[in-house]
């Protein structure tokens, strides 16, 4: 019956109602994979350009300083909101948030399709920003990831790559907006029988919060965006003093979102983290609770911190007083996850597979990250670190290599269960190694950099700070080619169409996506577990 | 004095990190393979350095402390070393301690961090007033309103221009110019475009934001010349627009004030709060 083939082609879809209209969870995960690695790739060159060029001192590399600095800029707003948020929430959120917690699919399954190409539309909206005319200077947005004004009004960037960035982040923020709604929906209702939010898996746990800081932050930036559209477009003054506007105030948005946005970024990857610390110490998590309500904590208090962004900019006392007590309190919920991933590590039976390399990499570099942060979350001691390497450092170590390491571990741990197919553990292994020695190498000096002056977001710098800048750039050479030791990883996996079982990873893997077959059927759960 | 002993302490950490510069840093501006702060010229930079000193011991320590315990939980509890592992998920002591402690820690880090905000936004009695404008032209303007109220432009020297002991991209062709041992106040303000005035021996960076006059302090304990950059992203010449200040001798400053009369025409009206340059419309 013509019913009967419908509902068959329904269940089954192939070529283009597969990939296009997608609404089934574990495909735009795929979707979001892949444009995530394109996205990653496209920034991981940015950088190494960047890196070729500060490599020695003088200009020799980009053709002018504009260049340079849309590159950086670009380099930015790629990594941040197209590759590590479709990596970490669009993707591994899409495929694992349902089979953790053993829903047949996400609420919203038509909504999710849109989230992905609105993302998809915001990427090319990005790419086309950079080919069409920013200032005098050349093409493309130069004014960093941040956008202030004036450097992003008409005054400062004339040309129409600043309305395409505008109308890329608006995109990218409604498509992750609609995502939040999405994931909080099918977290709050759609759990299977008997799994209890304090019986969920830290992976969706650290989801759900990611979910709700989306939901709260991205439309503060939204309306930030469109008041910089209608000052540079329809002769409004929000942010011209010569209207009685304000620059700070945007700073002031932007930072309202920028700052819950990193925990954005790395929630997920603490989420992943505790996952693959537990699965391959073959123990729980050491103080469940306590984890999941360090990362509610660490969400909440994300909000309220946002002015240690702007310690230079003229506030008073006691306003840097207060943004730098809130500040440090993050450290102690992140300093009881760093301890519980640890103790979850001891006395348990380690393996040292991949994943738990980048695993153990991560809790590492995080740590260096995160002091690093107390340090300059002293408003006196800023005054000296403040748009400086040693702040480029400081949030490189927590997100490059931190939500990165993140992404690769997950990437590692639910390869075979995505794709049915085993990777290569030398390669695997060989990708952690050169990226761990790289990305210190590149970031490591940066510290002293910072310290002794050299201000970002600069083409060329004065001859001495020459040294540590070409161990810096020699490591990004070291990354870069992990990078495609990586895609190399991925093509070997797909040629040698090694089985992978079910559950590759033995006793310590425990959560629901371990109990459906590698790679999964397209619906999962049509009989709803249940949990015990 | 706690001076002297923080000097040791420091000392101390680096020459066992094995990390000791090799080369005695320049006063003034970044050396070769610098691995700290440069030299401070200033009370405000050299408490900012003390204060940095023992937070870098402190995160360190936890830096270290968190390395053992991870290469001791991957030496010890490996499959091989130890097949079975324990059930133990909750240690209620253990998690109350790794919160307590941290709030200690922060808590001892807070009160001199305090200390420092205040000496850093409370200004002295000041003996003279300094005004930096960063203007669309990634230039900086420097008015002496207390001195007669001349002003002039302040812009990096070419790679023709410069003298051989002149570092590129850090010299300029009229500093700043203010007397040692002197309170000087320094207005800072920004034409069509953000930029920041910062000189790192001095431990100062403020944004020069228009339609706003920000102020801080310098109190320079040295003669000398003092090298810094413009640290807000501001366009394409951003790496071009460097901060030079000269610290000379009381007298020298006298004279050197005389000259300036005569060479730079005073600005009619200029006071210290005059913020109406920063309304004017930016150039494009």
């Amino acid at each position: 019956m013509a019913n009967a083939a419908a509902h068959a082609e329904h269940h089954n879809p192939t070529g283009i109602r597969r990939w296009l209209f997608s609404t089934n969870h574990k495909d735009i995960g795929t979707l979001y994979l892949i444009e995530a690695i394109f996205a990653g790739v496209l920034g991981g060159l940015f950088s190494a350009a960047m890196r070729a060029e500060l490599a020695e001192p003088g200009v020799q590399f980009f053709h002018s300083a504009h260049a340079f600095n849309a590159v950086a800029t670009a380099h930015g707003v790629i990594m941040i909101f197209f590759m590590i948020m479709p990596a970490l929430i669009g993707g591994f959120g899409n495929w694992f948030v349902p089979l953790m917690i053993g829903a047949p699919d996400m609420a919203f399954p038509r909504m999710n399709n849109v989230s992905y190409w609105f993302l998809v539309a915001a990427l090319i909206l990005l790419v086309v920003s950079m080919f069409v005319p920013g200032d005098a200077e050349g093409t493309g947005f130069a004014g960093g990831w941040t956008i202030y004004p004036p450097l992003s009004s008409k005054a400062g960037q004339p040309g129409p790559a600043m309305d395409c960035v505008i109308f890329a982040l608006h995109l990218a923020g409604a498509s992750s907006i609609l995502g939040a709604i999405n994931f909080i929906t099918t977290i709050l209702n759609m759990r299977a029988p008997g799994m209890t939010l304090h019986k969920m898996p830290l992976f969706v746990w650290s989801i759900l919060v990611t979910a709700f800081l989306l939901l709260l932050a991205l439309p503060v930036l939204a309306g930030a965006i469109t008041m910089l559209l209608t000052d540079r477009n329809f002769g409004t003054t929000f942010f011209d003093p010569q209207g009685g506007g304000d620059p700070l105030l945007f700073q002031h948005l932007f930072w309202f979102f920028g700052h819950p946005e990193v925990y954005i970024l790395v929630l997920p990857a603490f989420g992943v983290i505790s996952q693959v610390i537990s699965t391959f110490s073959k123990k729980p998590v050491f103080g469940y609770l306590g984890m999941a309500y360090a990362m509610v904590a660490i969400g909440a208090i994300g909000f309220v911190v946002w002015a240690h962004h702007m310690y230079t900019v003229g506030m008073s006392f006691p306003a840097q007083a207060y943004f730098m007590v809130a500040t440090m309190v993050i450290a102690v919920p992140t300093g009881i996850k760093v301890f519980s991933w640890i103790a979850t590590m001891w006395g348990g039976s380690i393996e040292f597979r991949t994943p738990m390399l980048w695993a153990i990499g991560f809790i590492f570099l995080f740590t260096i990250g995160g002091v690093t942060g107390v340090v300059i979350s002293n408003a006196g001691v800023d005054r000296s670190l403040h748009d400086t390497y040693y702040v480029i450092a400081h949030f490189h170590y927590t997100m490059s290599l931190g939500a990165t390491f993140g992404i690769f571990c997950a990437w590692y741990y639910w390869f075979p269960k995505m794709t049915g197919y085993s990777y290569s553990e030398f390669l695997g292994k060989l990708h952690f190694w050169l990226t761990f020695i790289g990305v210190n190498l590149v970031f490591f000096p940066q510290h002293f950099l910072g310290l002794s002056g050299m201000p970002r977001r600069i083409v060329d710098y004065p001859d001495a700070f020459a040294g540590w800048n070409m161990v810096s750039s020699i490591g990004a050479a070291i990354s870069t080619v992990g990078m495609f030791v990586f895609l190399y990883t991925i093509a070997e996996a797909f040629m040698r169409k090694r089985r992978a079982a079910d559950n590759p990873w033995g006793v310590g893997a425990t959560t629901l996506e371990w109990t459906v077959s590698s790679p999964p059927p397209f619906h999962t759960f049509e009989t709803l577990p249940r949990i015990k | 004095m706690l001076n002297r002993i923080h000097q040791t302490a420091l000392t101390a950490f680096f020459t066992l990190a094995g990390l000791l510069p090799a080369a005695a840093a320049q006063r003034g501006q970044p050396s070769p393979w610098e691995i700290y702060f440069q030299p401070p010229a200033t009370p405000i930079m050299e408490f900012i350095e003390t204060f940095h000193g023992w937070l870098l011991i402190i995160i360190t320590l936890i830096t270290l402390l968190v390395t053992v315990l991870l290469g001791y939980c991957m030496y010890a509890f490996n499959a091989k070393r130890n097949p079975r592992p324990s059930r133990v998920t909750h240690n209620t002591p253990l998690e109350i301690v790794w919160t307590v402690i941290p709030v200690l820690i922060l808590v001892g880090i807070a009160i001199p961090s305090f200390r420092l905000l205040y000496d850093q936004l409370t200004i002295p009695k000041s003996d003279l007033t300094v005004k930096a404008t960063g203007t669309a032209q990634w230039t900086w303007t420097y008015a002496y309103p207390d001195n007669g109220g001349f002003s002039y432009d302040s812009v990096m020297l070419q790679d023709n221009e410069r003298k051989p002991d002149q570092p590129r991209l850090l010299a300029v062709d009229n500093p700043l110019v203010v007397p040692v041992n002197k309170v000087v106040r320094v207005q800072v303000t920004g034409e069509g475009i953000i930029h920041s005035w910062s000189v790192p021996s001095f431990g100062i960076k403020i944004d020069a934001v228009p339609g706003r006059l920000n102020e801080t302090w310098l109190k320079a304990e040295h003669e000398g010349m003092y090298y810094g950059q413009c640290s807000q992203l501001c366009g394409k010449n951003h790496a071009y627009m460097p901060i030079a200040v000269r610290v000379v001798s009381e007298q020298e400053f006298a004279n050197w004030v005389e000259q300036a009369k005569k060479k730079y025409s005073a600005v009619p009206g200029l006071a210290p709060n005059n913020v109406a340059s920063a309304a004017e419309p930016a150039r494009q």
